[in-house]
């Protein structure tokens, strides 16, 4: 009898243990979550978007720039490392399955996904800045490409696989080449976990700021090209938050509002298409 | 023949096409290797080896060492696992095994989400709101019960090894719990189903089943966050406290190597502190590579034994 209490007690504070990780973790969340938005929301007007930073000191002003930044190089950089993501994940899917190439590619893959992002950075540093001789966002765009990629390569390959088979066979016994099936039948099955996929890498980018620290670096004004150093979000947020004005502190919270309440949405919304879809 | 022959041809190119790119990212992979190495050859020649075994860090005199940055990078990664693997799998354990179904999905969408707010939010949130906290209550509590232990000695500043551990872990934690889980879930439900015929508690099922079933899993989950913690960059920057001195105390300001690389990149004004800063980038890289190729192994293994 006292051996079966024993267990029974045992197993309780196990399970009462677990819900309490689990609570802390959720209280966490609240708590930073809570903390953004109270100190951001504040910051956020008209002119937070549309006007350039004041200096410390006077009122208002706002980070119009380096919203205008951080919009354009994730786009940029979705841009360059979409085509390539996507060819990569077909490779892996429909011809590397278990070629040596796909497994070593895919192994990388998964490595890079998870690597220090400041890595990239000094990466793109040697090979991009230091020859050019000035920071620019096309820089900035490249390293935060660089990020994405295996990202989308390793979503829109899970994507491909899950495409029946039936469906490439039913295809290739009507005669139609391999390259044609490809952007016919499988990709139009798969296109809305592809694009989840660039989605989730959108929103892992677009909170980065290591990669642009000493590549796009940072710049209070309105940008004329994408060849000199850029606005953004992230790094003028770091540099504000370690300013020792107050003003510029509650412009920090405000960036760290828009950028976190973006990533957010975008994963919730992610979330669910995904859940609906494996859900069917 | 003609057809036969275009469609073999636009085929070829097709997966001549796939496979170029997915070999752009191994050529990506070396390049990174090979261009780190050669721009850290300046500092490889002047120190050599030493340069890991050194803990000098004097831009004056253009004398780096490695080992203040990687005892930094080591220290903070080890608090942070301390902190979140028990955390972690104490989640994974609630959502997978004792969550009630409609609790299930949004509890772990909310666990996901920790891993969502990017870093650089964590560490303002740790700056401005942790650090005080820590400086006010915690450091002192600690330093008046457990001051004895050089660990928790020295002016509690708030900023420092044991805030940027606790960020970390904060940080890790949804990484490691989420695929602690999904392992959890991997096991076969009638090995579970058998243990708990035999009358065995939920917790027992877990120690003596589910546990041993996906251990290989759950190494690789804890190895997937070390290899986050290890670099993670702008979190630790903001509250590690940026000080070149070792010290035993966790409450004493140090520097990690990606927080090195953040706050000195645009000071390196000489060849040779510029290319130190890159060797060090060489060394985290490394490091990282390990811990990341051995979690993908590992999790492999544990993803294959369980017949997926």
């Amino acid at each position: 009898m006292m051996r079966q209490r024993r267990r029974k007690l045992v197993n309780r504070m196990v399970l009462l243990a677990s819900g309490l990780a689990t609570l802390i973790a959720l209280v966490m969340l609240g708590w930073i979550l809570g903390d953004v938005a109270l100190q951001g929301i504040g910051a956020i007007n008209w002119d937070f978007f549309t006007e350039l930073p004041a200096p410390p000191g006077e009122q208002g002003g706002g980070l119009g720039s380096a919203i205008l930044g951080t919009f354009l190089m994730t786009m940029l950089a979705a841009m360059m490392a979409v085509p390539f993501g996507v060819l990569v994940g077909t490779y892996l899917s429909e011809f590397g399955r278990d070629s040596t190439v796909g497994r070593i590619v895919r192994y990388l893959s998964d490595i890079l996904v998870s690597a220090p992002s400041i890595i990239i950075r000094v990466f793109v540093y040697i090979v991009m800045v230091k020859p050019m001789g000035h920071f620019s966002g096309w820089a900035g765009a490249v390293s935060l490409a660089i990020i994405m990629l295996p990202v989308v390569s390793r979503t829109t390959e899970e994507m491909l696989k899950l495409v029946p088979h039936e469906l490439r066979e039913a295809a290739l016994a009507l005669g139609a080449p391999y390259w044609k099936i490809m952007p016919q039948v499988i990709y139009r099955a798969a296109v809305a976990g592809i694009i989840t996929g660039v989605m989730l890498g959108v929103a892992r980018v677009a909170g980065e700021t290591a990669p642009l620290l000493f590549t796009a670096l940072n710049s209070p004004y309105w940008m004329e090209s994408m060849n000199e150093p850029l606005g953004n979000l992230t790094v003028t947020l770091f540099n504000y938050a370690m300013s020792p004005y107050d003003d510029w502190h509650s412009l920090a919270w405000g960036a760290a509002f828009l950028i976190t309440m973006a990533v957010l949405v975008t994963t919730i919304i992610t979330r669910l298409v995904l859940h609906r879809r494996s859900g069917h | 023949m003609s057809a036969t022959g275009k469609k073999a041809w636009g085929d070829t190119v097709f997966k001549g096409l796939t496979l170029s790119f997915a070999v752009g990212i191994l050529v990506l992979f070396i390049a990174i290797v090979v261009v780190l190495w050669h721009a850290s050859q300046p500092s490889i020649q002047k120190f050599g080896f030493s340069f890991l075994t050194s803990s000098a860090w004097n831009p004056v005199k253009d004398d780096f060492g490695a080992v203040i940055p990687i005892v930094g990078t080591l220290v903070s990664t080890l608090l942070a696992m301390l902190f979140a693997i028990p955390l972690s799998i104490g989640i994974a354990l609630f959502l997978a095994e004792l969550a009630p179904s409609w609790i299930k999905t949004p509890f772990g969408v909310a666990i996901e989400l920790l891993a969502a707010i990017p870093s650089i939010v964590y560490g303002m949130w740790g700056l401005f709101v942790l650090s005080p906290l820590m400086a006010d209550g915690v450091q002192p509590w600690l330093a008046e019960h457990f001051g004895f232990i050089p660990l928790f000695s020295g002016p509690p500043m708030g900023i420092g090894m044991l805030t940027a551990g606790l960020v970390l872990a904060l940080m890790i934690l949804p990484f490691i719990a989420s695929v602690t889980r999904d392992v959890f879930q991997m096991v076969p439900l009638n090995l579970k189903e058998a243990a708990y015929g035999m009358g065995c508690t939920t917790w027992e099922v877990v120690r003596d089943v589910v546990i041993p079933y996906g251990l290989k899993g759950i190494v690789g989950a804890v190895f997937l966050g070390m290899g986050r913690a290890l670099g993670e960059t702008m979190a630790v920057t903001f509250v590690i406290g940026n000080a070149f001195h070792l010290s035993w105390s966790l409450f004493a300001p140090g520097n990690s190597i990606a927080s090195t690389l953040a706050n000195e990149f645009t000071e390196a004004d000489s060849d040779v502190y510029l290319s130190s800063l890159i060797e060090l980038g060489l060394v985290l890289f490394m490091i990282s590579f390990i811990i990341l190729g051995l979690a993908q192994l590992w999790l492999r293994r544990g993803a294959q034994e369980a017949g997926r």
